[in-house]
């Protein structure tokens, strides 16, 4: 058994599985539920000022017949007094001394209200805070949530003035709806915050009804854009993590969040530089049991891998990550299609016909038995045919040696402008 | 599906069986998708380029592109997709021996399990027919008339296609109903007549006449049909049951297979075959049905005797085992000798003979031969032929075309006749031992037909032109 527990920032949890601050961690009973079930920590609901709920909240979109690849919501902050919260988190907490309890923060933009809810949620003994720069809808209208992290100045502001009070590790959740993700998580550095959580919910129209043209979901008749996660968004979210793992003036601990939903997901995150993970969807369509086989999946590949500690993953695939620049243009893949296990489909021919360099031919074997083979010296390495295959093992992309030593289009142009005579140094630009 | 519980039950002997009891044993056996199975089953289709599964289907049906639109919510082209292909798609969604057409051919054989392409085709089929979609419209009319004799699988398809064309079709129907043999010789628990009724429908709607009760030849003169129209299209299929050639046929209890279901189609089901003991003579897909057929009315106990073994045997594998399930015995290498009657002329027993198998026959099968002082006698109420069906030679000889036994000559690409207006398709022009003589063919066959009379009488217009 591998030691799962990790510490993110000074927040230490048994395992790194957290609940995202969302419906499930709405009430005590909800996260007490939770840690029953497995889960290492608990990020609870925002907590604010308490708002107003429109009802008709969720949707969610189905792919070929598989419910929620993708899952939007309007709901806002906690609509419970923050009275009755806090009573409840000191339970929890009380009731579950190794969990993390994390309390998720969202006030208006200014110094004091900052000040007076940290110093609350602190007194009932959170483990740490988690700054709600991400919603993106409802409460940005009031500049709350993503209306803050969406300019970097205010979300450097507002981590100061909590750091100016708070005495648990403060982690900043960023929202995925700006342009570059680095420039807030820098901010956030700047600010003091000891981590980053992220991504937030990407603004999102679920669909429009094609009887009643009403938007999906709607409320009285009117849609607003909503908050989307889930196993789609999790590439989205992946890319957005490394970014900010491989930044070079980000240094502190990321709490990876967007469409996990089972412990490969996890790894992956964690691979490429979040010291632990948060889960949502998943749990919002099967219920707090999947902890099971998440702790469970993590730790049998940790133990074959002989890993001896989850900690010991976090990061390292961040140094793989580059920019295409950095690619070397020499390397060479080919398809390689396996008769003996091909169900000939001919999808890897059509696909690679229309849509790629149409260098997969079907052809007819001595016998009069048909297959299909890959012109090797047309093929491209695109990945399309092995992409579209629906048989494990059945076209593989093989690496093919080289005519030429490695280089990228950095060094490429780097080399081209020192022939030409120009000193440029590209990679400075 | 095993036996029904209030056979097992033996409070109901010697009661009249309800009429309502009767009637829920002949409704359809197989239940349809859901539409969330149809569309998880659709979605896991690979829409394969080039797909075996449309080459395996004897009408060619453009099966992944169906599948899609299911997939789609496009249900009304998907059925238009199948129909388009098969004018008697909804029965053939039923029917079809789907493990060795279609969905024997599907690639996923290979990796994980063939899509229910058959229950998928009668998915849309269904919903077609619950919205009473009309798929079809009639070509402009080119001014041309074109009889069909015989409103069974291979007349309605070619009348379809005709009508497609801008033909005037008349169907000429003996019976009371078109549908041919769905409509009256497959058992409604496995395609309920309203099925075969709405194909029927659906080429009425394109303008096509059926003149039913109408026997050509009795009814109508075959010189009218070749005088009053272009072409002519011989699709009549077979007759009835032919004699077992043995004492004591005619006793009361024999029954022909074909007519024992028809009247379970036409007819309030009865009771006299509540509580008998049933033998059904011949191993064929007929000859199962009217074995379940017989079960399903309450007889006590349904044996099939056959003179072969199950290797010969030309019923499908899965009829078969339905037939299994149902309750059905099987007595191979068993050939009826004789029925025995008594004074009143009903039938008491029937006298079997075992049989061996010796060299391949004609046919390729091997020829059963009985095997001498081996006669034994079976107590039984009621003997059923389903021995195969005749041909009808006579009207085939008053078109005068040529033939082989009944097996009217065709060319295999135009499907003409040796008259040149005639063309023939279906059981009429279906050769024993070559291939299986399926709804699915005869479809084919009917839009082949189509074709080439199409081709025969634009071509007689550009030349005399």
């Amino acid at each position: 058994m591998a030691d799962l527990s990790i510490n993110l920032a000074g927040i230490k949890s048994p395992n790194p599985f957290w609940l995202a601050s969302a419906p499930p961690t709405n009430s005590g009973y909800q996260v007490q539920r939770a840690f029953e079930a497995g889960w290492g920590g608990a990020v609870w609901k925002t907590l604010g000022e308490p708002i107003l709920n429109v009802s008709s909240r969720f949707a969610a979109i189905s792919f070929n017949g598989q419910r929620v690849m993708g899952f939007n919501n309007i709901e806002l902050i906690t609509d419970r007094p923050l009275e009755e919260n806090l009573k409840e988190i000191y339970e929890t907490k009380k009731r579950f001394p190794d969990r993390a309890v994390v309390a998720s923060l969202m006030v208006e933009p200014k110094r004091e209200k900052w000040h007076e809810i940290v110093k609350r949620v602190e007194d009932v003994g959170v483990d740490g805070l988690e700054l709600n720069f991400g919603c993106p809808h409802g409460m940005a209208e009031r500049g709350m949530g993503s209306a803050s992290g969406q300019v970097p100045e205010l979300v450097e502001r507002q981590t100061y003035w909590v750091k100016e009070v708070a005495r648990t590790p403060v982690i900043v959740k960023l929202t995925p709806n700006i342009t570059d993700i680095t420039a807030t998580a820098e901010a956030a550095a700047q600010g003091g915050a000891d981590a980053i959580s992220l991504i937030n919910t990407i603004n999102s129209l679920m669909g429009v009804d094609l009887d009643t043209w009403n938007t999906i979901p709607h409320v009285a008749g009117k849609g607003a854009h909503g908050g989307y996660c889930g196993p789609a968004v999790k590439p989205i979210a992946l890319n957005m993590v490394a970014e900010c793992a491989r930044h070079p003036r980000i240094r502190i601990p990321i709490s990876g969040i967007g469409g996990i939903s089972n412990w490969r997901d996890a790894v992956e995150f964690m691979l490429m530089g979040a010291t632990g993970v948060q889960v949502c969807t998943a749990v919002m369509h099967h219920g707090f049991r999947i902890i099971e086989d998440m702790i469970e999946g993590l730790n049998h590949y940790l133990d074959e891998k002989g890993i001896a500690s989850v900690m010991d993953i976090v990061g390292k695939s961040v140094s793989k990550y580059s920019d295409w620049g950095d690619l070397d243009l020499n390397y060479k893949v080919v398809a390689r299609i396996h008769r003996e296990r091909c169900i000939q489909c001919n999808k890897c021919y059509i696909s690679c016909e229309d849509a790629s360099h149409q260098c997969i031919e079907r052809l007819v074997d001595e016998n009069g038995k048909e297959y299909l083979k890959v012109r090797e010296e047309d093929c491209v390495g695109c990945n399309l045919c092995s992409i579209v295959c629906p048989v494990d093992g059945a076209i593989e992309m093989v690496e093919v040696p080289s005519e030429h030593p490695p280089m990228t289009w950095n060094e490429r142009q780097a080399a081209l402008g020192r022939l030409s005579g120009c000193s440029v140094d590209i990679k400075s630009l | 599906m095993t036996l029904f519980p209030f056979f097992k039950n033996d409070a109901w002997r010697g009661m009249e069986m309800e009429q309502s009891r009767l009637e829920k044993n002949f409704e359809e056996v197989e239940p349809g998708l859901t539409d969330r199975e149809a569309m998880e089953e659709a979605n896991r289709c690979l829409y394969c380029y080039d797909a075996p599964c449309i080459r395996a289907c004897p009408t060619g049906i453009d099966i992944p592109a169906f599948i899609k639109k299911i997939a789609s919510g496009n249900v009304k082209g998907s059925a238009k997709t199948i129909m388009l292909s098969n004018p008697v798609g909804a029965s053939c969604a039923r029917v079809c021996p789907t493990e060795e057409l279609c969905e024997g051919a599907c690639v996923l054989n290979h990796s994980t399990k063939p899509i229910m392409i058959g229950k998928l085709q009668r998915y849309a089929t269904d919903w077609a027919i619950r919205n009473k979609e009309v798929l079809f419209q009639a070509g402009r009319k080119n001014g041309k008339t074109v009889a069909v004799v015989g409103g069974g699988p291979a007349g309605l398809s070619s009348a379809r296609e005709l009508a497609r064309l801008g033909y005037e079709v008349t169907i000429f129907e003996a019976e009371n109903q078109a549908g041919g043999l769905n409509t009256y010789g497959i058992v409604s628990f496995r395609l309920p007549q309203n099925i075969s009724l709405w194909e029927v429908n659906q080429i009425k709607s394109l303008g096509v006449q059926i003149r039913t009760n109408t026997r050509v030849g009795k009814d109508i003169e075959v010189n009218e049909l070749l005088e009053n129209y272009d072409a002519v299209v011989l699709a009549v299929g077979m007759g009835k049951v032919p004699k077992l050639g043995i004492p004591g046929e005619d006793l009361d209890g024999v029954y022909d297979a074909i007519e024992l279901i028809k009247e379970t189609k036409t007819k309030p089901l009865t009771d006299r075959l509540v509580g008998k003991r049933v033998v059904v003579i011949g191993a064929g897909n007929t000859a199962i049905d009217a074995a379940t057929c017989s079960v399903r009315l309450g007889a006590e106990n349904v044996k099939i005797l056959y003179r072969r073994t199950k290797e010969e045997m030309t019923a499908y594998e899965f009829e078969y085992e339905f037939a299994k399930q149902d309750g059905v015995e099987f007595r191979w290498l068993t050939a009826p000798k004789r029925i025995i009657g008594d004074s009143k002329g009903k039938v008491t027993h029937v006298e079997c003979v075992r049989m061996e198998l010796g060299e391949p026959d004609a046919d390729g099968r091997r020829r059963p031969l009985p095997v001498e002082g081996s006669e034994f006698i079976m107590p039984v109420d009621v003997v059923i032929k389903a021995i195969g069906q005749e041909r009808h030679i006579e009207l085939i000889e008053a078109f005068g075309l040529e033939h082989d036994h009944g097996v009217v000559k065709v060319n295999p690409e135009t499907y003409q006749t040796s008259n040149p207006k005639v063309f023939a398709c279906g059981d009429v022009i279906f050769e024993r031992g070559k291939g299986e003589a399926m709804v699915v063919v005869a479809a084919q066959q009917g839009k082949e037909a189509a074709y080439g009379i199409h081709r025969y009488l634009t071509k007689a217009v550009s030349e005399t032109a």
